[in-house]
């Protein structure tokens, strides 16, 4: 009896096209936020990033009012969170954190009156719930081509820019005299940065997106030091952790009688023990450098 | 707008824009921005875990700052500082989220929680306001000297015996206290706009701590007062008038010392006219 109630479980939650479609975009948002995901820890913007989520709550709650897609609002205003940041100064560091604190500061505030007008000029229920929390499985079908495009244009973009991205990290002067501008790089690197972020946000909710961006990718960088097995290390963890997280919280609804736990809660707390587990697994790997090497170890720190 | 029913709300915001104020100095000046952000945000569970088990709101918060701080301190000195504070944000949340969904009052819970209820303060709300804003301020004025020898020449604080790990924690539990005593009155998204956005005007003006520290503390109880009455006039949430007015002050701090540098390198020499820098170059992605 119980094999065969698993069995039937198991098919029905494949077979859900509401569940296909949560799969589908949480899974772009996993790889999109991995390969940008490492790029941003490595610069030191994980402050910036997850300001980005916040902030995309403005125009995810703004999309209720206007009755447009979801997706368009929170791309929308993470890409204007994302050139105001730039103007403010954060590529100069003893500026980053002032200058994103206060684009988040007023940002969350734009996303606090929306969310109010939502209540008042539509009958909506719950909006501030999806915005910040997301609700992976109340996605229409048509969200999938529009979050398919978005996450191909934002590897495209990383594709080309990886070259140039790395170089400005580790030399900006050589970078400068291979006539790469930092500016434009950097620039480039935050509004497709602000792309995975509004993924993120769709999927996960946009105070929980961050998670995403710096979860995985914090940990694979802590295992590898090279960035394309760090990425590849990211998207393994982000999609584990997303599609896990959409199943666990599918089933969750059999465990606790009646009553599903949020897709977000699973997500997230599948990333945060991933990157728990990634620590002492960083003291294994630097163990066997320095059996290998112990002046090169100890002069890398 | 100076009815009965409000008075509690003007004395208990008063008391935390004060007390938000001269934290916030200290947040801007140690660029600990992001764990300012990150402690209200992992606060978020405490309310809804306190309505679980049916005790008071306050022990709640109380419980789960400690927490959030604990697991910032102890993550933060595994590796990313700016990576751990992220983290530790989103798990509470995410936390946060679970605990009210098991609760039968999501929605309208979830947007008060984050963006505040000033307008409904009563007189028992004003005593935990108080005695928490009270031992703060005793706090920071212990901690005043140290936190800025700390803060402006880290290597003296060291040969002076001041211990960096103390001082983190020690200003982290501030900051939390803050945090559970701000969060059911203003909200937890709007708590880090009022640490930041006054401190960080008042630093780009002036370069002397104490100044700074009045001006901090003077723009926050402005910026308050006026959100609040903008708010009570429009009706619209206080959390867009706080983050607004907060960008709006430092955007025009900004230009004015820019204007006023203009000024001064047209009429003196480049190296006079350079002002003195107090703080000193913080590192990137220092949270």
């Amino acid at each position: 009896m119980l094999n065969w109630l698993a069995h039937i479980l198991h098919w029905s939650f494949l077979r859900s096209g509401s569940v296909q479609t949560a799969l589908l975009v949480a899974g772009c948002a996993a790889v999109v936020c991995a390969v940008i995901g490492v790029f941003t820890i490595l610069r030191g913007y994980a402050f910036a990033g997850h300001a980005l989520g916040d902030v995309s709550s403005a125009g995810g709650s703004a999309s209720f009012l206007l009755g447009i897609s979801p997706l368009a609002g929170f791309l929308g205003i993470a890409g204007i969170a994302a050139v105001s940041l730039e103007f403010l100064g954060v590529r100069r560091a003893r500026e980053q954190d002032v200058a994103t604190g206060i684009v988040l500061g007023a940002g969350i505030g734009l996303s606090a009156l929306f969310l109010y007008l939502d209540t008042t000029t539509t009958n909506t229920t719950g909006t501030a719930v999806t915005v910040m929390f997301g609700s992976m499985f109340t996605f229409p079908a048509s969200l999938r081509l529009p979050a398919m495009m978005t996450a191909a244009a934002a590897l495209i973009m990383m594709a080309i820019l990886y070259r140039p991205l790395l170089l400005s990290m580790v030399d900006p002067e050589l970078a400068t005299t291979r006539g790469i501008s930092t500016r434009w790089v950097g620039l480039l690197h935050l509004l497709t940065l602000a792309a995975a972020v509004a993924l993120a946000a769709l999927s996960v909710g946009a105070v929980l997106a961050s998670a995403l961006v710096i979860g995985p990718a914090g940990a694979a960088v802590r295992i590898s030091r090279r960035p394309g097995v760090a990425i590849l290390l990211a998207m393994l963890l982000g999609l584990t952790a997303v599609w896990g997280g959409i199943w666990m919280a599918y089933e969750s609804y059999y465990w606790f009688a009646g009553r599903a736990w949020p897709v977000s809660f699973f997500v997230v707390t599948i990333i945060f023990l991933s990157y728990l587990t990634s620590v002492p697994l960083q003291y294994v790997r630097r163990r066997r450098i320095v059996r290998a090497m112990p002046m090169a170890a100890h002069a890398g720190g | 707008m100076f009815e009965n029913f409000m008075i509690h709300t003007w004395i208990a915001s008063t008391i935390i824009a004060v007390t938000a104020g001269i934290l916030g100095f200290f947040v801007v000046l140690r660029r600990s921005t992001f764990a300012a952000h990150a402690l209200p945000l992992a606060t978020f569970p405490g309310a809804a875990a306190a309505q679980l088990l049916g005790i008071q709101p306050l022990w709640g918060l109380l419980g789960f700052v400690t927490l959030a701080v604990v697991l910032l301190h102890q993550l933060q000195k595994l590796g990313r500082k700016d990576v751990a504070a992220g983290l530790v944000l989103v798990t509470l949340l995410a936390v946060g989220s679970l605990l009210l969904s098991m609760t039968n009052t999501y929605a309208p819970a979830v947007f008060s929680l984050l963006f505040g209820q000033v307008l409904g303060i009563s007189a028992a709300d004003l005593w935990p306001v108080a005695s928490i804003a009270s031992l703060v301020l005793i706090g920071a004025m212990g901690l005043y000297r140290p936190l800025l020898l700390q803060s402006a020449f880290p290597e003296l604080a060291i040969s002076r015996g001041i211990s960096a790990g103390v001082i983190d924690i020690l200003f982290l539990g501030l900051l939390g206290l803050v945090t559970a005593m701000a969060m059911p009155v203003v909200g937890a998204l709007l708590v880090f706009s009022l640490l930041i956005a006054p401190a960080a005007a008042a630093q780009s003006l002036s370069a002397r701590p104490l100044q700074a520290l009045v001006l901090a503390v003077i723009f926050s109880v402005g910026m308050m007062w006026l959100a609040i009455a903008l708010s009570f006039w429009t009706n619209w949430p206080i959390g867009f008038f706080v983050g607004s007015l907060g960008a709006l002050l430092f955007t025009s701090a900004r230009l004015f010392r820019y204007i006023r540098h203009r000024w001064f390198s047209q009429r003196l020499p480049a190296a006079i006219s350079r002002p003195m820098k107090l703080i000193p170059a913080a590192q990137p992605g220092e949270a």
